[in-house]
């Protein structure tokens, strides 16, 4: 499985024929749409919905990415989905619950298809804002949680994508409680909660 | 019906070649230790002793020169790891009680992670710069090698892009500061012609996988008279400077790879040119918003590398995989880290154009109907991945 992961039915299917993939020319007039990463670091993902007003549903979604095979096939599962699921639903989706329909990565793949749920998250977010929703937002603000390395939760969760295991290896990998180290605990409790998160 | 293999990554290793396999499965007979002093022990030691001449000869080197390891990294490691070593025998490295080291950027992570090792040993450590097509920079070459140096390490040929790098100028202005002289030749021995005298070097790797002999087995030569300080210890094999019993299947199949080598490199050498001028010539008709990166002339003839904007180069990858197509990329996400090619980012290309480059690298094997192949898919591919870019 993990050497051949690319062949698995499922993650080829998505991979060779990914589903509501944006055309050249589409004329997808989205409710909300939302862009995540940087093509510099080699990822980038825009995802366009749209939503039924009245039930509060997704009915449709559109999607692009720079990125790789693991990246276009979680996201072409994703987006098929959240086609007629809740919006409150589609928030809390999680990168596990879209390994868990495309069967498995291999866990250094794993960080390439955090991306989807992550786009998907800022496009509600901005159907929301467009309709003076702000009470629904959910934004994902990063907090610093060694303040000495100035390092945030975000770059722990990164960190846990790419492989750090233990409280050592998060030290080796962020440089985080290298100095007073008086955020270990919290480190340690949010390198678990990671682990849990993406791996378990 | 089967599907169609095309393999273009020669650069990251080449399949045996059926000689050197030949040899290797009837040199299997022999299984004595070549340390012994019995028959079974020196039937082998003379295989390996023939072995070893071969390679020196290939080399322009004397057999006393070469010993054999198991790795070009061991063998760039032994070469780095040497100059850090502060017994009497290898003070030679030490210029005033203290030791600084040239390599490049672009060497192979062998070499760069020695060096940042030795860095935090207490070594002084430069890394050149390279130029947009790969060449060191040689102004500031000049600037940086100077009395004082222990040793400058510069790799001969790129595995990535291919540029072939100026050695010989390089070893004589390191040689006139009194600096020792390492080349990491493993990309260029058996693809172009190679001779330690005429380069004049002080060491140089190179490696059997990469020219159609086993995995497992690299050669190192040494300079007769040059200090030696051995990385593995604790025997008396290979002329004292590399402890273990010897590989000597690898060997074996090294010495016979590179006399296979002797025969076919250099027709091989004009044949791929010529693919490559064919493949460079079909992507630039058929593909737009590309870069070649690399050398144009001082280039490997079976490497060509290149960009294609708005597109990943791991999706690329495993799209010509799923058409049999094997080639690499520089993308971040096919290595395993966050980075692109610390290559080709030191050739100054943006992150993009790195994480969307492919390498064909060709070989032995490689046909015309491949390269057609090749340049009937790839058209197919890149547009498939652009059409679902963010970024195209």
């Amino acid at each position: 499985m993990e050497q051949n992961w690319v062949y698995t039915e499922k993650v080829k299917e998505h991979f060779m024929h990914p589903k509501n993939v944006l055309k050249d020319g589409e004329d997808f007039k989205s409710d909300g749409e939302g862009s995540v990463g940087n093509i510099k670091c080699g990822d980038q993902m825009h995802m366009y919905i749209k939503v039924d007003q009245d039930k509060q549903i997704i009915t449709d979604c559109r999607w692009r990415t720079y990125g790789c095979a693991s990246a276009i096939a979680s996201t072409s599962v994703l987006s098929e989905m959240i086609k007629g699921m809740k919006l409150e639903k589609a928030m809390i989706l999680s990168p596990k619950d879209i390994m868990k329909k495309l069967g498995s990565l291999p866990e250094h793949k794993i960080h390439c298809s955090v991306l989807g749920d992550k786009a998907l998250r800022a496009a509600i977010n901005n159907y929301y804002e467009r309709n003076n929703m702000q009470d629904k937002i959910k934004k994902e603000e990063a907090k610093i949680v060694c303040q000495c390395m100035n390092v945030t939760d975000e770059e722990i969760a990164h960190a846990v994508l790419e492989g750090a295991r233990s409280y050592y290896e998060l030290q080796e990998r962020t440089k985080l409680g290298t100095v007073c180290g008086q955020c270990r605990e919290q480190a340690e409790k949010l390198l678990a909660e990671y682990i849990k998160k993406y791996f378990e | 019906m089967r599907k169609r293999q095309v393999y273009l990554d020669n650069n990251a290793t080449t399949p045996l070649h059926p000689e050197v396999k030949k040899a290797m499965v009837k040199a299997m007979e022999a299984f004595g230790n070549p340390s012994s002093l019995h028959t079974f022990g020196r039937e082998v030691a003379q295989l390996v002793a023939q072995a070893r001449q071969e390679v020196a000869a290939f080399i322009g080197a004397k057999s006393d020169e070469v010993i054999f390891a198991g790795s070009g990294s061991e063998a760039n490691n032994t070469v780095l790891n040497m100059v850090s070593c502060s017994s009497q025998h290898c003070c030679s490295f030490k210029k005033d009680g203290k030791t600084k080291i040239v390599t490049t950027k672009i060497e192979h992570p062998c070499v760069l992670e020695s060096a940042r090792c030795l860095r935090d040993r207490g070594v002084e450590v430069i890394f050149l710069d390279v130029d947009e097509q790969g060449k060191v920079n040689m102004t500031q070459f000049e600037k940086v090698v100077v009395p004082g140096v222990s040793i400058v390490s510069v790799m001969m040929a790129n595995n990535e892009i291919g540029t072939i790098q100026d050695i010989k100028i390089m070893s004589q202005m390191a040689h006139k500061v009194g600096a020792f002289f390492h080349t990491d030749a493993v990309q260029a021995v058996g693809k172009i012609p190679v001779d330690v005298k005429d380069l004049n070097v002080d060491f140089l790797t190179l490696s059997g996988h990469k020219i159609y002999g086993p995995k497992g087995i690299a050669a190192l030569y040494s300079k007769k008279g040059i200090p030696f300080c051995p990385f593995i210890r604790g025997g008396h094999q290979e002329l004292g400077r590399r402890a273990g019993t010897e590989n000597t299947l690898g060997i074996i199949g090294l010495g016979k790879a590179v006399a296979m080598r002797k025969k076919e490199m250099l027709s091989e050498g004009k044949r791929l040119l010529q693919f490559k001028n064919i493949l460079k010539e079909g992507i630039i008709k058929k593909i737009q918003d590309i870069r070649f990166n690399g050398h144009p002339e001082d280039c490997l003839a079976g490497t060509l590398n290149v960009s294609f904007k708005g597109a990943e180069g791991e999706a690329i990858l495993l799209y010509l995989d799923m058409e049999g197509i094997a080639v690499s990329t520089g993308s971040a996400c096919a290595s395993g880290s966050l980075d692109p090619s610390h290559v080709l980012l030191s050739t100054g290309i943006s992150a993009e154009l790195a994480h969307g480059s492919i390498r064909f690298s060709m070989g032995r094997l490689t046909t015309m109907a491949e390269i057609k192949y090749v340049l009937h898919v790839l058209p197919q591919v890149i547009d498939k991945v652009r059409k679902m870019s963010t970024a195209y």
